[in-house]
């Protein structure tokens, strides 16, 4: 059944502060493999004029993919998960993601379009900081493949 | 450190690179990322939804493509913009040496405020994995 068009433009509530760790960049930077000394080294960072070690660019989705769990797991929408696929990924960065950031994602669905048969969802996290200043867009859209595609 | 933009021109190459992406590498990423999804690191599973083998996670091959463009500019706070678009997976088969995303980028448009358009292409075996994979970056 496809997408109710009627949720575009819902928006739901902030999510809960995310607080990043030093530990944690270091450890996502290296399950990317990149020994880059700003997400690791304080001091590098500092050189950079950072206040504290920075995120890979592509972090932010441990956050907003966990905020997007809303929308995939909202059972007004009725997504089906076991058929979605990531489509495109898009992020828009006011700063840096750092070390002792407490952030809030506030997750809306931009648009609900069908294409040759399959659900395309486009859901926009937008990342702000404590003070709420904004730090990161993340724009992503997911693909629900057709039922009638099985076996294809 | 960084890359000035009088020095850039478009069609200026960055350094092309090579990643490496095995079983491990994917059950790390998994564990890094919080993306469990068994399509990348359970083969039975990959297999009975119609996938050719287990696949990496799209945004790892993003966050490896990227990795080209910041270790061009040194400091990765100057990409102020990023996307891709994830148009074929990248099947990673259970043996030591895994699969290799080969990645490339080049300068494509000079903008405003010393930035830069750069266009990436990732491929595996020759073939595409990423399409619209740009970055905008501030230069110097």
């Amino acid at each position: 059944m496809p997408l109710d068009p009627s949720f575009i433009g819902r928006t739901y509530p902030p999510t809960e502060p995310y607080e990043v760790g030093r530990e944690k960049i270091r450890e996502f930077a290296e399950a990317i493999g990149d020994a880059n000394p700003a997400y690791s080294d304080p001091e590098a960072a500092k050189a950079f004029g950072h206040p504290d070690v920075i995120a890979p660019p592509t972090f932010p989705f441990v956050i907003t993919y966990g905020a997007a769990g809303q929308v995939v797991n909202d059972p007004e929408l009725g997504l089906d998960y076991s058929r979605v696929v990531h489509g495109d990924q898009k992020f828009t960065y006011t700063r840096p993601v750092r070390a002792g950031d407490r952030l809030t994602v506030t997750v809306s669905i931009e648009a609900i379009k069908s294409l040759a048969g399959n659900d395309v969802l486009t859901v926009r996290g937008e990342v702000h900081d404590e003070s709420g200043e904004h730090v990161v867009t993340s724009v992503m859209s997911l693909v629900a493949r057709a039922a009638d595609e099985e076996g294809k | 450190m960084g890359i000035n933009f009088d020095e850039v021109e478009v069609g200026t190459e960055l350094p092309a690179q090579s990643f490496r992406v095995t079983r491990a590498t994917l059950v790390r990423y998994a564990g890094a990322s919080g993306d469990f999804n068994p399509i990348h690191w359970n083969e039975k599973f990959a297999l009975e939804v119609g996938l050719p083998d287990v696949i990496a996670h799209g945004m790892f091959t993003m966050a490896e493509a990227a990795r080209v463009v910041t270790d061009w500019i040194g400091d990765p706070a100057a990409v102020v913009d990023y996307g891709v678009r994830f148009t074929r997976p990248v099947p990673v088969p259970n043996d030591e040496d895994g699969s290799v995303i080969e990645v490339s980028g080049k300068v494509a448009a000079l903008l405003d405020d010393r930035r830069v358009r750069v266009d990436l292409l990732a491929t595996y075996g020759g073939q595409k994995v990423l399409g619209m994979s740009r970055a905008v970056v501030q230069l110097g």
